[in-house]
This record gives structure tokens, sequence and C-alpha cells, in this order.
């Protein structure tokens, strides 16, 4: 190996950033390629206003799953268990609301303390008695599923009450009732969103420019910002036009701004992925590295909880069977998203395209009528295939 | 002497760079060939040429081996005609036995069933051969890091070895250990095998080589033959390195102040054998300005006491006080003891030091991301000012400080941990080995910032495991051994052999002791039949 690092010439400098960027935008690309591909085959069903609501609400619990899975799987660690634990809250969930009657807020909030209590318990054993995470979360897998069968006594309970169902069933309230068939306060969150994003980027591209840091060439950065700004508008159309934002939509996407913001911008995001990279030299960097993995692992109970209420209110009902093999579609979301298995690498914007190839993938393949049982085989296929691609992407 | 191998011309270019231009080298029969070179400079990729790791037609030039022109395809076209390479990082699998990781490839058998006794009986010769004297059914993780490289030799010798390439064997063994090999290599070239040794210890090289070939920026520069007379080391640093180092280390005008960091009656426990005491009561100190060297052997308990001393990073039941200016100081975890103004640069810089798939940027403010951050928000433009800062500061040669910093060479990885440190603004800087594995340029450079920090009035603490180097930079040099302080010089009186003379006493003392213990046995024996 050369000990000499040599200036690239502007040529490849160009060609290095858009080789960079195309393998950072490859995912969302493959989510574009393969959201037009179910387009075509379903004759424009996909895409379709009803169809795409029913798309966010069947996949907001796995989103808001992954946003914890990922900051447990950057640690370095794993966890089984997150789909017995949402269905165990959504069972206490709803014995502690249809059975005994308790206000569905105070319910809510107790459920979530639930989920956070769960996961430290897990998160306790994993961090400082250093038990491998696969296995302490496996025993929860089993513990949990177990006890929200004894929860239920074997028995469904719903149904819940409707301002409850409203979590995952409901809209934003319509501020101009009667504009037209088109939501317009939801028109207008949109375009403020879009807006709103195209304008932080500008303000940080202006702001590291003019400190002379390197920045993407103009056209491309117009290009990408032009593109995102259509996008989201598009969409908002689209959910507009048939009941407006679904509530769950909304807390989905501040969560994720949420949980972007913290990984890519704070010092505990940057300790976490600190940790996951080389625990040892984080460690004799003052880095708390046992008490950051167990927080990571509270979180990923407040967030199974949360995605066990949203599950229990969609169907209206919790079922023992609520909850079973979430976790390996939450894990999938992160893999397919480039987090990597050995820790320290994976963003959050990468595990929610994940979630959302997985959840277009489930969805377009049912309005093909494909059976459960090739669904999951081209699932797998997929996995292999994203987290073969970005190894083979890594070693060039 | 017949000549055994004649690579001749050969050059081998990868993208972009040419590792090796026109390069000639040739080893006699049961001679030892020396190659040295700095980090880069070419001589590993000679070796995998020679292996066979690139295949015959990757590189230009031609192999003439035993007499015959060689076209390697892989590496056991090569072993099978008996070149056996050693490499720097030991192959061993930690839970395997010595025999079953000394015939791991192609164990005796019959019938396709491993012949156990068989496995043992030639593990044992091969074990009597190298001199190594453990059972061979003992597992390879409970033998130390110089045993576990004969072990990698007898694994060597358990094919037909003509020529044998040894990878800076000696880069993780300490004197002793280093001497025992050097001595084995040295009985090998009597019985005619041949041997390349690649090492950046020049003293070793002088000590067993036949010839010298400097390879410097993928060219052969020249080849010494020691029999000619004895080759001064400063001569191949010369042709190593291109330009003249009159001296390897930098000089300096020390302004020593008051004492700023004691250590009073500090004892550890090892971690695991809670009755064994690492670190013996022992009191320590350095003033204001002041570099001061801990030497000893591999095992003294050197790393161990700097660990302890950080944050409690190693060992059990720590007890003792740690003052600074004066005061108490809370060293209880590493980030108080950070707080309180102590680093610490590990000695093994890609497992405890750096996060080597994140960049430069991210690596030089781990320790200190508060500075960089409002709230707990990072603020990038200032991180980023303070990444270019430190990578001109400390000349860390790399593309920008996004790159990754596990792409960096060895030496410049080590200024990427020395810079995360100095970041954190520490009084006291402990450096564990802090040249190890890096090429003479970057360890004088190294050298130069150490020398700046004491002259900026801080207080460095060196442990070393080379003696020459700590002899070069320190104003005083502790001498540890089995967890106590046996001996202290300073700059004026120090030499190495009287720091050796120290350490050596103290072993003759206990030979002594047990020697006392068996006399003692056999006397008490006799009196209680």
């Amino acid at each position: 190996m050369s000990d000499k690092t040599v200036a690239l010439p502007e040529a490849r400098k160009h060609e290095g950033f858009l080789k960079a960027n195309l393998r950072e935008y490859g995912m969302l690309l493959s989510l574009f390629a393969i959201m037009l591909f179910f387009e075509f085959v379903t004759d424009g069903t996909l895409l379709r206003p009803l169809n795409l609501t029913n798309l966010v609400l069947q996949n907001s619990y796995i989103v808001i799953m992954a946003l914890g899975m990922l900051l447990v799987i950057v640690t370095g660690h794993i966890d089984l268990s997150v789909g017995s634990v949402a269905g165990f809250v959504g069972a206490i969930a709803a014995v502690l609301m249809v059975r005994y009657g308790v206000h569905f807020i105070p319910a809510a909030i107790a459920c979530l303390a639930l989920g956070a209590l769960i996961g430290a318990a897990q998160g306790y054993w994993v961090a400082y008695f250093k038990i491998p995470s696969f296995i302490v979360t496996l025993a929860g897998m089993l513990v949990f599923k177990g006890l929200a069968l004894a929860v239920l006594q074997g028995q469904s309970v719903g149904p819940f009450s409707p301002i409850f169902q409203k979590l995952s069933s409901g809209f934003i309230p319509e501020l101009f009732p009667g504009a037209g068939a088109l939501y317009p306060t939801s028109l207008l969150i949109g375009a403020a969103l879009a807006l709103g994003l195209v304008y932080v980027s500008v303000k940080t591209r202006a702001r590291r420019a003019s400190h002379g840091v390197e920045v993407e060439p103009t056209g491309f950065f117009a290009l990408k910002n032009l593109i995102l700004f259509g996008v989201i508008i598009y969409f908002t159309y689209l959910i507009a036009s048939h009941r407006g934002l679904p509530n769950v939509l909304v807390i989905m996407i501040a969560l994720i701004a949420l949980y972007g913001f913290v990984t890519a911008r704070t010092t505990i995001g940057r300790q976490i992925y600190a940790v996951g990279g080389n625990e040892k030299a984080a460690k004799l960097s003052g880095i708390k590295t046992e008490r950051l993995t167990f927080l990571t692992f509270v979180n990923m109970g407040v967030l199974a909880a949360l995605a066990g209420l949203v599950f229990a209110a969609r169907l209206n009902t919790a079922t023992p069977k609520a909850g079973a093999g979430f976790e390996l579609d939450v894990i999938a979301a992160c893999f397919i998203g480039g987090a990597s298995a050995y820790g320290g690498v994976g963003r959050v914007a990468g595990a929610v395209i994940g979630a959302l190839i997985m959840g277009v993938m489930n969805n377009g393949m049912s309005i093909l009528g494909i059976g459960i049982d090739y669904q999951q085989v081209i699932k797998g296929l997929v996995l292999l295939g994203a987290v073969c691609l970005d190894v083979y992407n890594q070693r060039r | 002497m017949t000549t055994l191998l004649d690579m001749r011309g050969i050059s081998k270019a990868f993208v972009g760079v040419k590792a090796l231009s026109d390069v000639n080298f040739t080893v006699r029969q049961g001679e030892i060939h020396a190659l040295v070179g700095e980090n880069g400079a070419g001589k590993s990729t000679l070796m995998k040429v020679l292996s066979g790791v690139y295949p015959s037609g990757s590189y230009d030039g031609s192999i003439v081996y035993d007499g015959e022109e060689r076209h390697f395809r892989d590496i056991n076209d090569s072993e099978a005609l008996g070149i056996i390479i050693i490499h720097q990082e030991l192959a061993l699998i930690p839970l395997l036995s010595i025999a079953e990781n000394i015939f791991i490839a192609s164990p005796p058998s019959r019938f396709g069933v491993i012949d156990r006794n068989a496995v043992y009986r030639r593990s044992q010769q091969l074990l009597a051969k190298v001199g190594l004297n453990e059972a061979p059914d003992t597992l390879v993780t409970n033998i130390g890091i110089g045993k576990q490289q004969l072990v990698e030799i007898a694994k060597a010798l358990s094919k037909e070895v003509r020529l044998l390439i040894l990878d800076e064997p000696t880069a993780s063994l300490n004197e002793s250990d280093s001497a025992a090999l050097l001595d084995l290599l040295l009985e090998f070239r009597s019985q005619g095998m041949s041997a390349i040794l690649i090492s950046h210890k020049l003293n070793e090289v002088a000590r067993v080589a036949d010839r010298i070939t400097v390879l410097r920026d993928g060219r052969t520069v020249d080849t010494l033959d020691c029999k000619a007379g004895a080759v001064e080391e400063d001569r191949i640093i010369r042709k190593m390195v291109d330009r003249d180092l009159e001296h390897r280390f930098p000089k300096r005008e020390p302004n020593i102040g008051d004492p700023v960091f004691r250590v009073e009656n500090w004892s550890v426990y090892h971690p695991l054998h809670a009755d064994r005491q690492v670190i013996k009561n022992v009191d320590f100190h350095v003033r204001r300005g002041e570099v001061v060297g801990i030497a000893g052997l591999m095992g003294a308990g050197r790393t161990e006491f700097a660990m302890s001393l950080f944050g409690r990073s190693w060992g059990r039941k720590i007890t003792g006080r740690a003052m600074l200016h004066g005061r108490e100081i809370d060293l209880s975890t590493v980030s108080r003891a950070i707080d309180a103004g102590l680093a610490y640069v590990t000695e093994d810089r890609k497992q405890f030091g750096l996060l080597l798939a994140d960049d430069v940027r991210k690596n030089i403010t781990l320790a200190n991301l508060g500075s960089v951050a409002t709230g707990r928000v990072i603020d990038d433009i200032k991180e980023l000012r303070v990444a270019n800062d430190y990578r001109n500061r400390m000349r860390i040669r790399c593309s920008d400080v996004y790159q990754t910093s596990g792409n960096l060479s060895g030496g410049n990885q080590q200024k990427v941990v020395l810079s995360k440190w100095l970041f954190t603004d520490p009084e006291i800087l402990i450096l564990d080995e802090p040249t190890r594995g890096i090429d003479i340029g970057a360890k004088y450079e190294i050298y130069c910032i150490i020398n700046e920090l004491a002259d900026a009035g801080k207080a460095v603490i060196v442990i070393s495991s080379e003696m020459p180097e700590l002899l070069g930079i320190c104003d005083r040099i502790c001498v540890m051994n089995e967890g106590a302080f046996v001996g202290e010089f300073d700059r004026s009186e120090a030499t190495q052999e009287k720091i050796m003379r120290v350490i050596v006493r103290r072993g003759e003392r206990l030979v002594d002791r047990n020697l006392e213990r068996k006399l003692e046995e056999k006397l008490l024996g006799e009196a209680h039949p």
C-alpha cells in the first residue's frame, strides 16, 4: 500500500462525487423502480389515492419500529422481541381500555412506559451483563408472546373506543370544510413540508459553501431538490384526494424527522455510531458505551409499544397473534436500507426506505394476487439481493 | 554459494500506482537476507509476487527459483516448492490446540480420519525444533504472543521449507522473545535453510542478516553485504529514507517545571485472577514540560498501569491516590479522567484507538464532541474546521478529512489518534508505544510532536519497548518490572546497558528465589521423611 495520497484531478473528483451519491441514492432509486414496476403491472392500482393511504396505514408500525431497530443494529445488536412486545403491549392496552374502561390517554401513557420498562429489562442484560442481544431478545420474544396470550386468556379483546381507533384510522381534521373534493389542509401541510425541506437544504448548502466546504454541483443540487419537491407534492396530492393526511402518517413523519436529526446531527447520535463502530475505542474515548446500549433498547421498547398501540387501534382488537413476525419485517427493513450487521453503519432514511420497499412489495404482490407463500420467497430473495449488492459495492 | 532465488526486473502496478518498478532481488542457498524499507516501500508486495498471491502474469519480470523459471498461480504452487511465508498478523486459531493449529491445513490422516497420535507426535517434534516447551494440546489462546510466533514457525516447518519468509516476526515480541526467535533463525541457517526477513528493527537485522536489501518507493536502492564488515544502522536508514537523518531523534532543550502529576501507592489487581496483584503499590510523578519514559519487558505491567490510571480501564480493586497540582483527582471513569486532564494513546490503535470505518474528522472529535457542539447539536462547520486544523498541524496525509481512517497508513492513523487526544487539551499525555508499526519518517514526526507538547508545558509519559527511542526522546526513564518501578535514570546517565542490567538483575533475583525455595523443600523433605 502506498503512503502517499495524491490529490485527485478535477474530473475524477466529479466522477467520485456521482459515484458516492449513486450509492447514497441507490436505495431510493430502487424504491422508485419497484413502485413504477408495480404501478405498471397493477394497471395503476398501486398509486390510487385509496390504496396509497392504505399502504401508509399498513406499514406505519413497521416504519415506527424500524427507527428503533436501526439504532439497536447500529450499536451492533439486534432485537428479536419487538413483534412480541408490540403484541403484548397491544393486549395490555385492550385489557386496560376495554375491560377496565381506562381513558385512552392514561392507558396509552402506561403502555409506552411499559414498553420502556420492557426495553430496560432486556437492555440491562445486554448492556451491563454482556449477554448477546440475540439470546436476550430471543428469550424476550418467547416471554412476551406467552404473556400476551396469558393476558388475553387466549381470546381477542375489543372493540376499542372510537377515539382510540382514530390513532390509526383517523385523518387530520379539515380546517376548510366544503372546499371541494381535495382536502386543502393536507395539501397545505404537504406544500409547507416540501418548501421547508427545500429551504433547509438550500440554506445548509449556502452555509457550507460560505465556509469553503466542498458542496455538490449546482445543477445536480437543483435537480435533486426539484425531484424531491415534485415527489412530495405529488404524493400529497394523491393523499389529499382520498381523505387527507392520516393521523398516523403525521406521527410517522414527526418521528422520522426527529430520529433523522438525532442520528445525524447530535452528539448522542454520533456516540451511538461510535459504539457500534468500535466499542473499545469508544469506551476509551470517554463514551459511556453501556449506558448508550441500554438506552437504545429502552428506546426500542417505547417504539415497539407505540407500534403495538397503532396496530391494535388499526385492527380495533387485540389478538394473541398480533405482532407475530413483525420483527422479521423490521429487521429486514433496516438491512435492506443499508445498515451493517456488524454495527456502526446505517441511516434512518435507509431504514425508512427499506420499510417502504417491503411495504410496496407486500401491497403490490397482494394486488396481483400472488399467494402469501411466494410473497415470502420473493421478499427473502430481495433482502439477500439488497445486502449482497451493498457488500459488492463496498468491496469495489 | 549457489543462488536459490533470483527475482529479476519485477514491476507491479495497481490502478494508477506503481508499487514495484524493476526490482532485482536474490537469495542464496543458506543465507538470511533482510528486506528493509519504509512502510509502503513495496516489501510486502514483492513477497506477495514471490509467493504467488499475485499470480504470474499480473506482474512483469521473472522469478527463477532453484534453477528454473517459475510461474506461480497461487500460494499453493509456491508452498509446494518450499517457499513458506509467515505473515505479520498471526493466523492462528485461538481456541484450537497448538497441534491442531500446526496441522490445520493438512493433518496426517488415515482414510480421511485424522490420526490424532501422529498429529501429537509430530507436533512434539516440531515444537522441540523451535524450542517451545509447551504440550501440543495446549490451547493457543493460553500461550503468550511470543510463543504463538514460535507455533507459527513450527507450522511453517511442518511443510517442506527451503525458503522461509518472515514478515515483521518480532513486531509484537519483547526483547528476550525476539532474541530467541533470531537465534532460532540462525540455527536454521546453519542447517542450510534460507530465509527472507522483513523487519523495521534494524539492530535485529544487523545481527542476523548476511545481506540487506533496501527498498524505497518500489525500487531496489542497494544490497549491502554484511560479510564485508558491520553495517551501521545509520547507513541503512540513510538508504531507506533518502534524506540524511543526522539524528533519528529531534533535538530539544528541556524546560522542566514543578511536578504536575503524582501517583501514590497505586495498586491494581488482575481482572480475572483476583489475588494477583499486577501493580504493586507504586509511586510515580511527572513534571511540567517533562518527557518521562517507562521501560520494561512486555508483561511488566506498564500498559496495565497506564490503563488503570485512565478511568480504571484495566484491572480490579484499584487503590491509591492520583494528584494533579497537589490536589487529588477523580479518575474513576474515562470521562472523568479526560475532564481531569489525562489522555491515553493506546498501544493498539486499530483495536482500541480508531473507528476504522469512520472518517478522519469523526475520529478526531470523538473524545471531545461537546466542544464542537452547541448544546447537543454538532456544529458541522466547526467540526470540519477543527479536523482540518489538526490535519495541517499534524501533517496527516489524507485526501481530505472525509477519508476513511482505515485506509490511512499506520503513521497517519497514529497521527489521527494523537489529534483526537490533543483536541481534549490534556495536561498529562500517556503515549503507549506511540511509534509501533510505523515507518521511520513518521516516527520522526511523532517525536517532533512529543517535543512540541513538552515545550508547550504538557507532561508526557512514553511507554515504549524500543530502548533507543526512550533514550532518544525522554528526560527521565523509569524502569518497570513485575508491576513495580525498579530503577530510574536521568537523561544524562541512562544507557541501554544500564536499563537492561536493572531488568536482568531483577530476573536473577527471581531465579535465586526459586532456587532457594527448591533447596528449602529439599531440606524440609529430608528432615521429615
